[in-house]
């Protein structure tokens, strides 16, 4: 057992990919083109260039296979096939597409290898490369961890090219031109003479030429539409209340449904009676599922009350009732038996902690729920032919495989409608919710069951955001930060998470450590340790991951030491910062927020650091303590993301990561009594309301050489501002999440 | 029990339990399904209508209580080819992510300028507070409801 544990820790942790020592894949395998999901609905006339380019006689549609909770995936992939292929706003369809290996995820498997996103030395190129060809060979369809960006930068370029250039092809054939004497333009080929000819009208001729493939993309000189703001494609319905949503789905003879399961989340149905539930009119069903019940109805508000009305008897949850067993298991995990793996190790830092006196302290990060504003809903039609599912997720191919396992049909069999989500922030990477509604439907083949959460199972059902705990010792010397040693706990939300999935991991937690042994600091002595607690309440990615508690605990122990430094903290953190994007990134918001400016009484000003996927982002918040509490007031945010496909869209999403990551700091948390979480709905699960919002301004840099997604990175570096903003105005250093617990919010 | 009331202009009835609320007549009876469900405890806005002018949240009424009302929805408000000035505002400051909030919060703003054409910060804030956006869109809805005032303004 022994030699095999150690085997297995020494192997490596990559999402739902786990790849030990020795792994090979043929390269016959790996180089092998996937199969074009498109070519089945290409009919005779239409040519499906490669899996996201489909031009019908009828129609261009692009596929966009990108989950969209939101942040403007299905516009950013649009953008990139429109701007090669020369489409305008107006002349195409989007769609999700059907599951499909061709859709793998590349960026992912990259992001998930144990290296510094700095380092690029050979090992960790390798690592990269290898951890792609084996999320190309499971053909792992993902949105996530902030990648659909750096997935899609070059793969949509070069599919609109090839459509491009194929296009051309066909004109050139048919016309009697060589293809260098044309152009395109709008969705048509330009003749030598001016004529226009719509791809359209090129779609029969191209479908029979075999599609071009050594297309050069355009350089940046010559973009129309990357790094210009476009209008949103989805804006106008979203503003007039026709964009369709899951929950907006209606099919004829549809029956509703709403589930009501164990709220000790795993633990057992052990009895229930339906009759209350039957006895209110329009109730036709209650159904019993694995740890709870469906009840079936006309509507969703008889469906949710009946649910609600059935009397359940419920076993005890898998984990410690109350919340302060949670924190004792944490407290108990600093120990060499759970030590998952020391992270990073520069210097001497136990004979600099020997050496001097050693300042330390102790920090919290609580569970979180995601509670995007769509509840989790999904409709299932069971046939025997085939299950349709009509729902918003965001890994479509393991979700065919959940269903198909449930109502025995095979994989391929199940047709997914994706669905525009109304936010996510981890929830939709989930599978329960789709699970219950498959295996509602599967016991009523041929009527359509919606499945609807009300607010309050959404809240009592959540896998929320894992709780950690941070041991920080430090020593400063002479105005400098001379040792930083963090030490953190967490159950592993990986394990969690793929565990329901049905997938094993081995191998170290990055998670665990995520947005603190990362930053690319020089301080002289420096360790981060992860430390793996035992699985408690089941727990899920939550926007930015183990970056939220992590870089919480990293970056207000920083400040603390440079406090006690009597060191400036936007001048010891610069200093202290490799040169580099991430320096330039501190440098550019000390530029941005007038840093060292004087203040006024009870203002104060925090600064914090931390990268997470990739993209180094500093953001300065300003509080200022007033007699009725604190009130944040402005905020400043650089990061550097690469390349800015849409500077409008970013300017929101990064403006909203800051609210998201101010908001939770501020008030909400998730905690367990008798095994069930004791948030019931928004009203004691709040974040930031409207009336708080401070003034955010915004500053992204090009300056990395990888091109990075922005969905997560502007969240974990706004608790930490925000506690060091409020320990400079008040002098108060809080060192748990949600602040609220010690400080009121105006 | 039937209750008769008007939607958008339109006079429906409807056979609906006395405590149906609103925004499941709305939703699964008549199939206006711009008007969202996130809470049903009025404690986000995401149901905001407009009853007899003024803005509720939807999850609080109930059908006894709609007979002879006038109920306007994000639909009756302005449609994509010809949207209300808050509606056309919110497109041009490109407020939305998900989006599934910004039919509340259009809803709740269009009646604020409707009583208050020239609110101030402090009055958008106080008046759009009930309305939960968990994409954090807030900067850019302020910004959408000081511009539709100023172009309702200029008319």
């Amino acid at each position: 057992m022994g030699t095999l544990r150690r085997l297995t820790r020494r192997s490596v942790l990559i999402g739902s990919l786990a790849v030990g020592g020795g792994v090979a894949f043929g390269s016959w395998a790996v180089s092998r083109p996937a199969e074009n999901p498109l070519e089945e609905f290409a009919g005779a006339d239409g040519a499906a260039f490669n899996p996201w380019v489909l031009v019908t006689p009828d129609e261009i549609r692009l596929i966009t296979p990108h989950a969209d909770f939101g942040q403007g995936a299905a516009q950013m992939q649009a953008m990139l096939i429109a701007e090669e292929m020369d489409l305008e706003p107006g002349q195409f369809s989007i769609d999700f597409g059907q599951p499909a290996k061709a859709y793998w995820n590349t960026a992912l498997a990259e992001e998930g290898v144990p290296f510094m996103s700095t380092d690029e030395s050979l090992p960790a190129e390798a690592m990269r490369a290898l951890m792609g060809a084996a999320a190309k060979l499971m053909g792992l369809q993902i949105t996530g961890g902030s990648t659909a960006v750096p997935d899609s930068f070059d793969k949509l370029r070069r599919a609109g090219a090839v459509a491009r250039e194929t296009l051309k092809r066909a004109a050139a054939a048919r016309h009697g031109v060589h293809p260098d004497d044309l152009r395109t333009g709008a969705g048509a080929v330009i003749l030598p003479d001016g004529a226009r000819v719509p791809y359209t009208a090129l779609a029969a001729d191209a479908a029979k030429i075999t599609p071009v493939t050594d297309v050069p993309l355009r350089p940046p000189a010559q973009w129309r539409l990357i790094g210009k703001p476009q209008p949103r494609l989805d804006m106008v319905a979203k503003c007039t209340g026709t964009q369709r949503y899951g929950i907006d789905v209606s099919l004829p003879g549809m029956i509703h449904a709403a589930v009501r399961m164990n709220p000790r989340k795993g633990g057992a149905l052990k009895g229930f009676d339906p009759a209350p539930a039957l006895a209110m009119p329009g109730v036709s069903d209650v159904i019993e599922l694995p740890g709870g019940i469906a009840a079936l109805a006309t509507d969703t508000w008889t469906a949710m009350r009946a649910a609600e009305a059935v009397i359940c008897e419920w076993g005890a949850a898998p984990y410690p009732p109350e919340q302060a067993g949670h924190w004792e298991v944490l407290a108990g995990s600093f120990t060499e038996d759970r030590l998952d793996r020391v992270w990073r190790d520069e210097g001497e830092v136990e004979a600099a902690l020997a050496d001097g006196a050693v300042i330390s302290a102790e920090y919290r990060s609580p569970y979180v729920a995601h509670a995007p504003l769509e509840p989790l809903n999904a409709t299932v039609l069971v046939t025997e032919e085939a299950v349709e599912v009509w729902t918003g997720h965001q890994i479509p191919r393991m979700l065919q495989r959940h269903v198909a396992a449930i109502t025995g049909h095979g994989p391929e069999q199940v047709i997914l409608h994706n669905q525009f989500i109304g936010g996510s922030f981890g929830h939709r990477l989930e599978f329960e919710f789709v699970r219950q509604a498959a295996m509602i439907a599967a016991r009523k083949p041929g009527t359509p069951i919606k499945l609807t959460y009300s607010r309050e199972e959404d809240f009592a059902q959540d896998f929320p955001r894992h709780i950690a705990m941070g041991r920080g010792r430090g020593v400063v010397r002479e105005g400098r930060v001379e040792a930083l040693d963090l030490a953190i706990a967490a159950p592993s939300v990986t394990a969690s998470q793929m565990g329901r999935a049905g997938l094993a991991v081995p191998g170290p937690d990055a998670q665990i450590v995520a947005g603190a042994w990362n930053n690319p600091y020089d301080i002289p002595n420096f360790r981060v340790r992860g430390y793996r607690a035992p699985e408690l309440a089941p727990v899920s990615s939550w926007r930015s991951v183990g970056a939220a508690g992590a870089g919480f605990f990293f970056d207000c122990f920083l400040d603390e030491l440079i406090h006690a430094a009597g060191a400036d903290p936007m001048a010891e953190r610069i200093r202290l910062m490799r040169p580099g994007p991430a320096r330039k990134v501190l440098e550019a918001v000390a530029q941005l927020s007038n840093w060292g400016e004087s203040l006024s009484p009870g203002v104060g000003r925090g600064v914090a650091f931390v990268e997470s996927f990739g993209v180094p982002v500093a953001e300065v918040v300003e509080v200022k303590d007033t007699p009725d509490g604190i009130r944040i007031s402005r905020v400043w945010v650089a990061a550097d993301v690469g390349r800015v496909v849409d500077p409008g869209n970013i300017e929101n999403l990064i403006q909203g990561g800051v609210v998201f990551g101010l908001g939770h700091a501020m008030n909400a948390e998730i905690t367990y009594s008798d095994g069930m979480a004791e948030q019931r709905n928004y009203h004691d699960h709040e974040a930031m309301r409207l009336n708080q919002c401070p003034e955010i301004f915004v500053r992204v840099l090009e300056g990395q050489g990888r091109v990075r997604g922005i969905g997560e990175p502007p969240v974990p570096p706004a608790a930490p501002a925000l506690a060091n903003a409020i320990f400079a105005a008040t002098g108060k250093r809080i060192r748990e999440l949600p602040l609220g617990r010690h400080v009121t919010f105006v | 029990m039937k209750v008769r009331f008007s939607v958008n202009g339109a006079v429906r009835e409807v056979e609906t339990a006395p405590d149906m609320p609103l925004l499941w007549i709305l939703r699964d009876h008549l199939g206006l399904t711009g008007t969202k469900y996130g809470c049903g405890v009025a404690a986000c806005g995401a149901c905001t209508v407009h009853l007899d002018g003024a803005a509720v949240r939807s999850c609080q009424v109930t059908a006894d209580a709609l007979e002879g009302a006038e109920v306007v929805t994000i639909e009756g408000l302005g449609t994509p080819e010809a949207p209300h000035p808050v509606q056309a505002a919110w497109i041009a400051a490109q407020v939305a992510q998900c989006g599934y909030c910004q039919s509340g919060q259009i809803m709740q703003a269009a009646a604020l300028l409707a009583e208050n054409p020239a609110p101030s910060d402090a009055e958008i804030d106080a008046a759009l507070a009930g309305n939960l956006c968990r994409c954090g869109t807030y900067p850019r809805i302020r910004a959408a409801v000081r511009r539709a005032a100023q172009a309702m303004r200029e008319g």
